[in-house]
């Protein structure tokens, strides 16, 4: 048994289906095949062109810090001992965002445009999550 | 093209104590609300007909039997969070108008302190859990594994983005703060009243999600409002003036269902609703005498400001500088206190402010108002506004 004690998803329906491409440490988006739109979310249909039918494919992992915010306080135990914590908005080289953690950076040095990369976290042994690491390690506390 | 302009009014306003630990079912306030909204109208349960409930708190079935409404013609519920009250207006406004019913009530209360509060949320004592819907999802799935599990913290990422691109800083989130509390000033209905607050008590709050301090979030209390809705020939034989429903309308962000990806943080529902609301209305953000906008957090008053066009993106910072908010400034905004310092009541307590303003009966009064502004802001940014006068 995990003694992982934070929220886990519950990657009910396609939601699931992301989740177990992060098992397997890639990460992938749904891709329209008709128009090529990247989406996320996960959606049943392409909000572009009304298509139903998108595969999984793997994303560049590269983006970008789109916006961010550090919690002091947080509002479930198993935060308590991180705090403070940024949660981040990343933005992929396909245009989709993600929530995510960006690791080895100090909160206070986070600001628009900084380039990441994913890496994965196995926080439990079913459970992966994607997360994000600056790409230039220069940058890095 | 026939419109909801001057359809419908506001015609009685109703309202509980303001507390923190109600010892009363939601239902019982919200009979207690109602039952005020009625008196101050003039109006009977027998000439209630109507119901557009906001939330989920509430069910039509009780309400209805405890008021002893033996035939009620129109009953149907709003979820857009607290957006919810002031597009529940919508809905009876267009009810009446259409005479499918004849007097709306729109009642909402909850004990927003002592069984629901935020920060009780994730452990075992919480004695309601939040309703599972599209929002519950994403957070569920994609952003409380991250720990974001809270408004304060998705709101803080439009918030950081908007001062990342235009400097926004805390003295001027502090000042919509402020504001709030030297209004409440005024209110002896409101929680924080005879407790005034200054720039030093603001910036030295905890922070709980950058760049939100305590301050910048709204109160936590109990309490029940309840408004009563019916048309302008209906309104003529009632006890108060009527309040005229201008200009009305509800907006959904795209999509409205995921914070991150939106093309642009800083387009939301009210952004596609305000030019909607002010062409029904006929009238622009110059001719607008105050306006009651939902306060749940010091930013997101500032966001609607922009989305409203009171100022353009990017420059609500140095809009609400030099006491632009305040009674006597040139915009006043949340006059009974707001969300911040009278009470969290899904900003239907904002409703019943406005109505008292536009009828000159307010605690702090706008001298000479005669155009009102309301907002509604719910969910993930859902929101809706009604253009109100005298």
């Amino acid at each position: 048994m995990s003694d992982y004690a934070k929220p886990l998803p519950r990657g009910e329906d396609l939601n699931g289906e992301f989740y177990q491409f992060c098992k397997q440490h890639e990460l992938r988006f749904q891709r329209c095949q008709d128009c090529g739109i990247w989406r996320h979310m996960p959606r049943e249909s392409c909000a572009a062109c009304g298509s139903f039918n998108w595969s999984w494919e793997r994303s560049s992992g590269r983006g970008q810090v789109f916006s961010w915010t550090v919690i002091h306080r947080a509002l479930h135990p198993g935060f308590t001992p991180d705090v403070p914590y940024a949660t981040v908005v990343i933005e992929l080289a396909e245009g989709v965002r993600m929530i995510s953690h960006v690791l080895d950076l100090a909160p206070e040095r986070l600001r628009v445009g900084l380039p990441v990369a994913v890496v994965f976290e196995d926080v439990t042994p079913e459970v992966t999550l994607p997360k994000f690491r600056p790409l230039s390690q220069s940058i890095a506390v | 093209m026939q419109t909801l302009r001057d359809q419908a009014c506001i015609v009685g306003v109703g309202e509980t104590a303001y507390t923190r630990g109600s010892q009363k079912s939601v239902l019982r306030l919200v009979l207690e609300a109602a039952r005020h909204a009625m008196a101050d109208a003039g109006v009977t349960t027998g000439d209630i007909d109507g119901f557009v409930l906001p939330g989920s708190y509430l069910f039509q079935e009780q309400l209805a039997a405890n008021l002893g409404i033996n035939d009620l013609r129109y009953s149907t519920y709003i979820q857009m969070g607290g957006a919810s009250p002031v597009t529940a207006l919508q809905s009876a406004a267009m009810a009446v108008a259409m005479e499918i019913a004849t007097y709306v009530l729109v009642p909402f209360g909850w004990n927003g302190y002592s069984e629901v509060r935020v920060s009780r949320r994730e452990t075992p004592q919480a004695v309601l859990r939040p309703t599972e819907n599209a929002m519950s999802r994403a957070v569920r799935n994609f952003y409380a594994p991250y720990g974001a599990l809270a408004p304060v913290q998705y709101y803080a990422w439009l918030a950081m983005r908007h001062r990342a691109l235009y400097g926004t800083t805390d003295e001027q989130m502090g000042e919509v703060a402020l504001t709030c509390r030297a209004h409440a000033q005024h209110n002896p209905m409101a929680y924080m009243y005879d407790r005034p607050l200054t720039i030093e008590d603001y910036l030295k709050s905890p922070m709980l999600a950058s760049p939100f301090r305590i301050l910048d979030c709204c109160l936590e209390t109990d309490g029940a409002c309840a408004v009563i809705v019916t048309t302008p020939d209906r309104a003529r034989d009632l006890r108060h003036d009527p309040v005229y429903i201008m200009g009305i309308a509800e907006g959904h962000p795209y999509p409205a269902d995921d914070i991150p990806n939106r093309a642009d943080f800083f387009k939301i529902g009210l952004s596609f609703a305000a030019p909607r609301a002010f062409a029904m209305a006929g009238v622009t953000p110059q001719d607008i005498d105050f306006v009651e906008v939902y306060d749940c957090f010091t930013y997101v008053v500032m966001l609607q400001l922009e989305a409203l066009g009171f100022c353009a993106q990017g420059e609500v910072g140095g809009f609400v500088e030099g006491g632009r908010l305040r009674i006597d400034g040139a915009l006043p905004c949340n006059t009974h206190g707001g969300l911040h310092s009278e009470a969290h009541v899904w900003g239907l307590n904002h409703v019943v402010e406005a109505a008292r303003q536009l009828r000159h009966e307010a605690a702090l009064q706008v001298p000479d108002c005669e155009v009102g502004l309301v907002t509604g802001w719910g969910d993930f940014g859902d929101g809706s506004l009604a253009i109100l006068r005298r």
